[in-house]
Formats: structure tokens, C-alpha cells, sequence
């Protein structure tokens, strides 16, 4: 068992101290009333930096990161975090500046944002962007609100839904409900697609837009999309491009030209800024030019090579955080795409593309394959097969850990029983794809004839499985002595 | 091949050939050809590292920093120093380059340390709980009002005084923009006629966003009074020295973390912390680590009370968020190790100390002028004579970054325990030379 920090501490034990001080320091009470004073000290831990630097690496060894190995976690785009971006972004002029130095002292950084704004445009196809929003779910809140912004100025108050599918994730919905809107489930069809006569029924004049994840979540191309898109555009609605699995169509597609409206962006998936052990990430938004009025406040401007931020937009949806977005994450992405360059990009999709049908066409005969043949960027597995032997889709994911191996997302999406959602992302090289082809083998060779080998994986993690009905009954959030 | 993609062209053939298709181009057929996009992008052609560095140096360079300017500039964002442990900890590819713990037996590190950073907020608030961390401080109140908002249905009035910071203040404007609720901004005046049995949460920012420390107790009877909910945003630093919400019956805590060992990094990204009362816990938006046992019995940390989340609930969560900031959250818990019982309560008095004395030279001078008693923190008010942003100028010019202009010659100004007094001597100096 690890000790937590507060285990560790010793009564006197410091690992910090101000220099001394040539102002004389009076008593508290000389400054504030004494009902405002703290009475007892918040009992933080008491260690030495020897303490901190062995406490916080030995957490680290108990965690899995990307440059450890293989990642396949389905519509996360864990791909590789490049070194020279940490470095970068670290770089003194980006680190140590107050967001509200004057516009003469932070030229380097509005430049940064104002550039980084046009390359994602050019990517998507979209006519502006706002870097505000600090992750996916921030971005599709914001996307929302300016649908929700762009009917009300046409005093068209009675939009009051939208369609998110079936498969969709489930930020979707809660963000719609968040930006205020009903949400309405438009079924899949059994290609895993879009409905298309279930969405013309849905489609009327209260639905304020339909959001589309393409590829969707199962890794298919919705490739009716120009009809889906007249059919809502038809009715007078819009349409919001999730762009979860934008590693699929880097220099192959653009949302804008497919028709949508409003796009976001994950960084931290398609332009490989780190996910940080859940955060930071970066979330931004492109739209069409019928709602630019619409964006977030500030919007970067540029006027004979001066950058300022502008905050007069009367019909702006309003400040959606603090400044200006995540600043670190962003020059980390920008620095990415001027790495990558148009052919790197576009090489990043189609290898993206390449690795995903190449493990799919190496273990479709050892599942089920749900819907299609071939994939874009990730691609649904059912684990039924093997649940009928006994052995479970998280059974085998447990597995996958012993194997060295982050297991694929699992159970999502939730209209595929047993759900193993695999992408591999383009830094793989085909060695490690065969590796890993072959522990799924080996794996599903172990269900059939050692199956307590699965079934009570994982094995060699520093704990076992949890019990999580425990920690979700009686939840015990924070130590107590 | 482009650098980050290792697949070389032989290898592209063997996988090819063995998927069964003649190229690469034949993966992406299934797009329509009516909006397909064919050519490259109109983006430039990759850079090395070595181009990279060039032209990243070079914007850099053409920002000002701390380091060029000495920060007396806080209003929401502070010049505390950041022990050098941090970077070094968070630089570890296993925490950096991790997914969200999803899968706790191989994330035990990081579920821990959030666990970790979730005792310390609540040892800092005295409040029972904490979530993992939110985007930053000004959309942790935003969630705190949507959350008062959503399990009182039937009030719909949102309390907020007039004292928080203003982007705070429009952060939650434009979250609750869509709701049927109505956000009334309030003073300590006009308190007693606003609040009232339809009142969802009294939200109050101590110390304020002029650096005045609030008292909250009576805060906390006015509103409880109608059965509404007392929302704090505060500054965890100030906490060292300030008897906490908790302790005066604060239902929800939350505030902006960069303070805690996270740079300016011209904004962001920061954390927003989240604290509630034990009987809010399952009301709370955003992840949760709780404490449980492995199937040996030993104990272990897992995300936990997943029902309230979105990819569980979807439109029906208690909130859309589905990241937190674990780095950033990550750097408070080590931040918060570093400077352990005693450095939190000595750089906090040194704030005060150092923002008091700060303003007493400044007063002295006789060209500065006392706008409030109020007990602060380490920002304050004043009222110059001279034009704010000449003076703001001519600091910069001498190596200052002044305080923040908030018009009518009011100028904000924040003093942190990185400030001597030879430099405060200094900008008192320099900014009394402007008449």
C-alpha cells in the first residue's frame, strides 16, 4: 500500500521558506478583525523536498502514460505527446506573462493565437475560431449557445431541440441540456449510420440543430452526410461538427465543405497536446460566417501587424471563462501543426486510417464485428462471442494490462453490446500493431482454455480489480486521520 | 514520412495488401467525391526542430514577462512563485502523457494525487468534499450556480454581489444565459431587500475582487434564512491566515487554483477548485476520486459516484464537463506539499504584509487616495490623482507592471510574498513621479 503525503508528515518537517524580510511584520490582529483570523491551522502536510520529489514519483510509477506504450483507447487519440512542444511551451516569454500586460508587451502571444486561428479555419473549412473553450464538452456549450444566439436575432423562439444519434458521446446531450435545449435521439440504421428517414421525421421547425460526430462513433463515415445536411438546413436548422475523431480526415475532408455550421476541435486528440491525466485540454470552435456575430468574447484582431483583443461584439454569446484559453495548450498544438506542415497532416489521417483497418482486417475472425467491413480512424468490436464463453469485454480489457497494453474503450458506444471501440492512432508503427494483433489472439485463445487466466486479470498491476460499488455506496472523497 | 509516424512505404504495402486494397486513397472512397478535398491545404510545409525553435524563440521574445517587469498586476491572476519541484514532477511522461484514470489499476499515481488534492482543498476550506478540479475558477462558480440552480427547481433567482470579478460575474451570465432564471447582481446594502424565498444561492467572492475581505457569517443566516445556498469564491492562499468558508457555513467553495504553483501562462491553463458540504457530494458536478479496496483488500482510489456524470446520465448530468485539470490540479497538491502547515500561513501573512505596507507608502505620498476601510487581503484600492494609465506607463517604462485600471482613477493594485521592499520602495517612488 502506498502512503498518502499525510502519512508521511512530520510534525516541524518544511520543505519551504520566504526570504527574510526588511518590512516589520506585525501580529494578524494588526491587520484584519480578529473573527476573521484562522484559528486552526489547515492541517497540510509537514515534509521535506526529498519527501515530495520520492512521494510524487513513486504516484508516477503507478500511472501509464503514453511513452510507456500502446494506447489503442478508442476516440481518445492517444497519440504522441512530441518533446520539442513541452520545451516550447515553457519558454519564458510564454510562461511569465500576466494576462492583462498591455497589448505592447504580449505581441508574441497575440500573434501566436491570431495564426494559430487561420490554420485551424484552413483545416476545417470554417470561416472564424475562438481558442476559448478549455475542452471538447467547453467547446460544444459554446458551439450550442451560438445556434441557440443565431435563431433567437431572427426572433425565431420556438426552436427548442436537438438531435444528437444514438451513438453519439454523451457530452453531446449534456451539452445541449446545458445550452438550455431538449435533446431528441435520432436511431442508427444497421449500418451503424444515421437513419436517414428517422432523421426527416425528427427534423422540423423546433429543432435548432443536429450534432454529428464524422466519423461517428463506431469509426464509419456518415457518408450521406450532404443529404443530412439539406434535410436539416431544408427545415432551417444547423449543424455542429463534434470533432472527436477529426484524426480521420486531416487534408481529406472538411467539416465546412460537408456542410457544417459549427465545428469543434479536441487538441488535446487530433493536434497530440498531452491529455495531462485528464486535463488540460483545449476545445476550439470554428463557424461559418452567419455566426461569427455569435462568438465569445474577446476575439483576437489584428490591425497593420498590431494584435489587440476586442471585446465590442454586441451579440456575442458572452465570456465563457477567464481570459483567453488554454495559452500553454495551444502554442503546444500550433507548434504541432507547423511540424506536421499540409503533408504532414494529411499523412497523419491516412496512416491513422491505414493502422485502423489493418488491426481490424488482423481480428475481425475473433469477434464480432458489428457493422462494416472497413473503418476510418478507430473502429467497434462486440466482445459477445467471448461473454458467452464467460469471459467479459472488461474481463479481457483487465487482460490487456498484464499485457502491458491501455486496454481500447470499452462499453462505449452504447448501442453495441460488449463494446471494444480500438484506435490505434498514426505514431504506431506496424511492429507494435502485430504485437498487439497478437495478445488479442493469445487472449482470446486464453478465454477458451484458461480462462481464470481473463477472468480474474489483471495480475501484475500494483492493485487488483476495485471494488467499485463500495466506493460509490459509502464514498469516502478526502483523508481523515 | 513525416517525424511522429513510423510506418515506412514498404510496410504501407505490407498492411495494404493485407487489408486487401490496392491504396491508401481507396480507405477514404467512402467519401463523396462532391466534398472530398483534394490538393493539400493552404497551411506552410512542415518545419525541423531546429526551424521550430527559431521561429518559437521569436514570438516569445515579443512578449514581456515577470521576469522583465517587477508584477505589482494580479485581478484574478497572481505573481506567486513557483517552487522548482513542480515542473520537475510534472514533466513526468506518466502523469503527463496519461489518459483520464478510467482504468484505476494501472492510474493508481494519479487517482491518488487527486485524492490527495482533494483533502488539501477541503483542509484549506473546511468544507467535507471536492471534486477533481474544473476548468478554472470563474466557471467552477458558473457550475456552482447551475448546480443551486438545478436541484432547487422551483427557485429561480441567482444572487451575486457586486463585488466579484467581473469575468466571473459574465461567466455565469452566459452559463445560466438559456435558463429560466434570473441573475440579480446585489451589494451588502441591498442585500436584505433582494434575497428572498426564491432565491437559489447568494454567491460572494472574499477576499473580493478589490481585495476586501468579506464577512460571510452573516452572509451565510441571510440566505440559509430562506433556504438557499451560500456560495464562496475565494483565494486558497488567502485561506492560510482567513478562518474558512466552511466555518462560517459556506455550502459550496470554490475559487480560481492557479495561485497554487501554476504559472500566468497568459491565462491559462489554470483550475477551478469545488467544494462542497457533505450532503451536496452527490449533487456535485465534475469527477470524483473516493477511496476503496482491491480484491486483496488493499486500498486503492478509483473515479467514483460516476452516476452523476455525463457519459453515465447524458442530458440528465449533473453538468456536460467530462475533463478536469489534473495537471494543473496535480501542480496545487504538489505546490500545496512543498509549502506544507507553516509556508501556507507564512506566505499568506507575507501578502498581507507586504500588500499593507504597499499601501501605506502609497497613501503617504499624498497622491493616493483611501477609497475604504474594509480589512484586504494582498489587493487593494486606491484613488490617484494623477491619470491611471500614465501612470501605468511610465511604470512600465522604469520596469513595473502596475496595477490594474478599473477607470474613474481607480487603480487595483496586488502586492504577493515575491515583493521586497526595496522593490516596493521603488514603485511607490516611480509611480508618484506622475502628476
Amino acid at each position: 500500500m502506498k502512503k498518502l503525503i499525510f502519512e508521511i508528515s512530520q510534525p516541524g518537517r518544511s520543505a519551504f521558506s520566504l526570504p527574510p524580510t526588511l518590512i516589520k511584520e506585525q501580529p494578524l490582529e494588526n491587520y484584519l478583525p480578529k473573527e476573521l483570523i484562522r484559528k486552526e491551522s489547515a492541517p497540510l502536510p509537514e515534509v521535506s523536498e526529498v519527501d515530495v520529489i520520492r512521494h510524487f514519483t513513486h504516484l508516477s510509477q503507478r500511472n501509464f502514460g503514453v511513452d510507456q506504450g500502446f494506447y489503442p483507447l478508442g476516440s481518445c487519440t492517444m497519440k504522441y505527446n512530441p518533446k520539442i512542444n513541452e520545451d516550447i511551451a515553457r519558454l519564458n516569454g510564454f510562461v511569465n506573462v500576466h494576462p492583462y500586460q498591455p497589448y505592447n508587451t504580449t505581441q508574441g502571444a497575440l500573434k501566436a493565437l491570431y495564426h494559430l486561428e487561420l490554420l485551424l479555419c484552413e483545416i476545417t473549412g470554417m470561416d472564424q475560431m475562438t481558442l476559448q473553450p478549455a475542452a471538447g464538452a467547453h467547446g460544444e456549450m459554446a458551439g450550442l449557445m451560438m445556434i441557440k444566439a443565431y435563431h433567437e436575432a431572427k426572433s425565431d423562439h420556438k426552436r427548442t431541440k436537438i438531435i444528437c444519434p444514438d451513438s453519439a458521446h454523451g457530452t453531446n446531450p449534456a451539452s445541449a441540456a446545458i445550452s438550455g435545449f431538449d435533446v431528441v435521439t435520432v436511431h442508427s440504421n444497421d449500418k451503424g449510420l444515421v437513419d436517414i428517414n428517422d432523421l426527416k421525421e425528427l427534423m422540423d421547425d423546433q429543432v435548432a440543430g443536429l450534432m454529428l460526430t464524422n466519423p461517428n462513433t463506431l469509426g464509419l463515415f456518415e457518408e450521406e452526410i450532404m443529404e443530412i445536411a439539406t434535410i436539416v438546413h431544408e427545415k432551417g436548422g444547423l449543424l455542429y461538427y463534434d470533432g472527436a475523431n477529426a484524426n480521420a480526415i486531416l487534408g481529406k475532408v472538411r467539416p465546412g465543405d460537408m456542410g457544417f455550421d459549427v465545428v469543434h476541435l479536441n487538441l488535446h486528440k487530433t493536434f497530440s497536446t498531452p491529455h495531462g491525466g485528464g486535463g488540460p485540454g483545449s476545445g476550439p470552435v470554428g463557424v461559418k460566417k452567419e455566426l461569427i456575430p455569435y462568438l465569445p468574447i474577446p476575439i483576437v484582431k489584428e490591425n497593420n501587424n498590431e494584435f489587440y483583443l476586442s471585446y465590442n461584439h454586441p451579440l456575442t454569446i458572452g465570456k465563457i471563462r477567464s481570459f483567453y484559453g488554454n495559452f500553454s495548450v495551444l502554442i503546444k498544438a500550433y507548434a504541432y501543426i507547423l511540424t506536421m506542415g499540409n503533408k504532414g497532416l494529411k499523412e497523419v489521417s491516412e496512416n491513422a486510417v491505414l493502422n485502423a483497418n489493418y488491426v481490424m482486417s488482423q481480428i475481425k475472425d475473433d469477434f464480432i464485428v458489428p457493422f462494416g467491413t472497413s473503418c476510418m480512424h478507430e473502429f467497434v468490436l462486440s466482445g459477445q462471442l467471448q461473454k458467452e464463453k464467460g469471459a467479459s469485454t472488461l474481463d479481457m480489457a483487465k487482460r490487456l494490462l498484464d499485457y502491458g497494453y491501455h486496454p481500447p474503450t470499452i462499453y462505449f458506444p452504447l448501442i453495441v453490446k460488449e463494446a471494444m471501440m480500438i484506435e490505434p492512432t498514426e505514431t504506431e508503427g506496424k511492429e507494435t500493431l502485430d504485437e498487439f494483433i497478437k495478445v488479442m489472439k493469445d487472449i482470446v485463445a486464453e478465454v477458451d482454455k484458461n480462462q481464470s487466466l481473463v477472468h480474474n486479470a489483471p495480475h501484475t498491476t500494483v492493485v487488483k480489480r476495485l471494488d467499485e460499488v463500495m466506493a460509490a455506496r459509502k464514498p469516502i472523497v478526502k483523508y481523515t486521520p | 514520412m513525416a517525424r511522429y509516424i513510423p510506418n515506412t512505404n514498404e510496410q504501407q504495402v505490407e498492411m495494404l495488401h493485407a487489408i486487401g486494397v490496392k491504396n491508401i486513397e481507396q480507405l477514404f472512397d467512402i467519401i463523396p467525391k462532391a466534398v472530398k478535398f483534394n490538393g493539400l491545404l493552404n497551411i506552410p510545409g512542415g518545419l525541423t526542430e531546429m526551424e521550430i525553435i527559431k521561429y518559437f524563440s521569436s514570438l516569445a521574445n515579443l512578449n514581456k514577462t515577470t521576469d522583465d517587469y517587477i508584477c505589482f498586476l494580479g485581478a484574478g491572476a497572481y505573481d506567486h512563485y513557483v517552487p522548482s519541484v513542480i515542473d520537475h514532477m510534472l514533466s513526468r511522461q506518466e502523469f503527463y502523457t496519461s489518459y483520464t484514470p478510467y482504468q484505476p489499476e494501472i492510474s493508481q499515481g494519479m487517482l491518488q494525487a487527486i485524492f490527495e488534492y482533494q483533502t488539501m482543498i477541503c483542509q484549506l476550506t473546511s468544507m467535507d468534499a471536492c471534486n477533481a478540479s474544473m476548468y478554472d475558477g470563474p466557471t467552477a462558480l458558473a457550475e456552482a450556480c447551475v448546480m443551486a440552480y438545478s436541484t432547487q427547481k422551483r427557485k429561480n433567482k441567482i444572487l451575486l454581489l457586486d463585488s466579484i470579478h467581473p469575468e466571473a460575474k459574465q461567466v455565469v451570465s452566459t452559463y445560466l444565459q438559456y435558463r429560466d432564471v434570473d441573475i440579480v447582481q446585489t451589494t451588502l446594502e441591498t442585500l436584505v431587500d433582494d434575497i428572498d424565498e426564491n432565491t437559489a444561492c447568494l454567491c460572494v467572492q472574499t477576499p473580493n475582487y478589490y481585495g476586501q475581505v468579506e464577512k460571510l457569517k452573516e452572509l451565510g443566516e441571510a440566505i440559509h434564512k430562506v433556504k438557499g445556498l451560500l456560495v464562496v469564491y475565494t483565494d486558497p492562499i488567502s485561506l492560510g491566515i482567513l478562518q474558512p468558508p466552511g466555518d462560517f457555513g459556506a455550502d459550496i467553495v470554490v475559487g480560481e487554483g492557479q495561485v497554487l504553483g501554476n504559472p500566468l501562462a497568459y491565462g491559462g491553463p489554470y483550475l477551478g477548485f469545488f467544494a462542497v458540504t457533505g450532503k451536496l457530494v452527490r449533487k456535485m458536478p465534475g469527477r470524483i476520486v473516493g477511496q476503496t479496496v482491491d480484491t486483496e483488500g488493499k486500498r486503492a482510489f478509483v473515479l467514483t459516484l460516476q452516476a452523476r456524470e455525463q457519459h453515465i446520465r447524458r442530458e440528465k448530468a449533473t453538468s456536460n464537463i467530462c475533463s478536469n485539470q489534473s495537471l494543473n490540479a496535480l501542480a496545487a497538491t504538489i505546490y500545496l506539499s512543498v509549502i506544507g502547515k507553516k509556508g501556507i500561513k507564512d506566505i499568506a501573512k507575507r501578502c498581507l504584509v507586504n500588500a499593507h505596507y504597499t499601501y501605506e507608502q502609497l497613501i503617504d505620498t499624498g497622491l493616493f487616495e483611501k477609497v475604504s476601510d474594509k480589512p484586504f487581503f494582498k489587493e487593494f484600492v486606491v484613488k490617484c490623482k494623477a491619470n491611471v494609465s500614465k501612470i501605468n506607463d511610465h511604470l512600465i517604462e522604469n520596469g513595473f507592471l502596475g496595477g490594474y485600471d478599473l477607470g474613474d482613477g481607480l487603480w487595483l493594485v496586488a502586492v504577493t510574498e515575491k515583493r521586497t521592499k526595496e522593490e516596493i520602495d521603488l514603485f511607490v517612488k516611480v509611480a508618484g513621479e506622475v502628476v
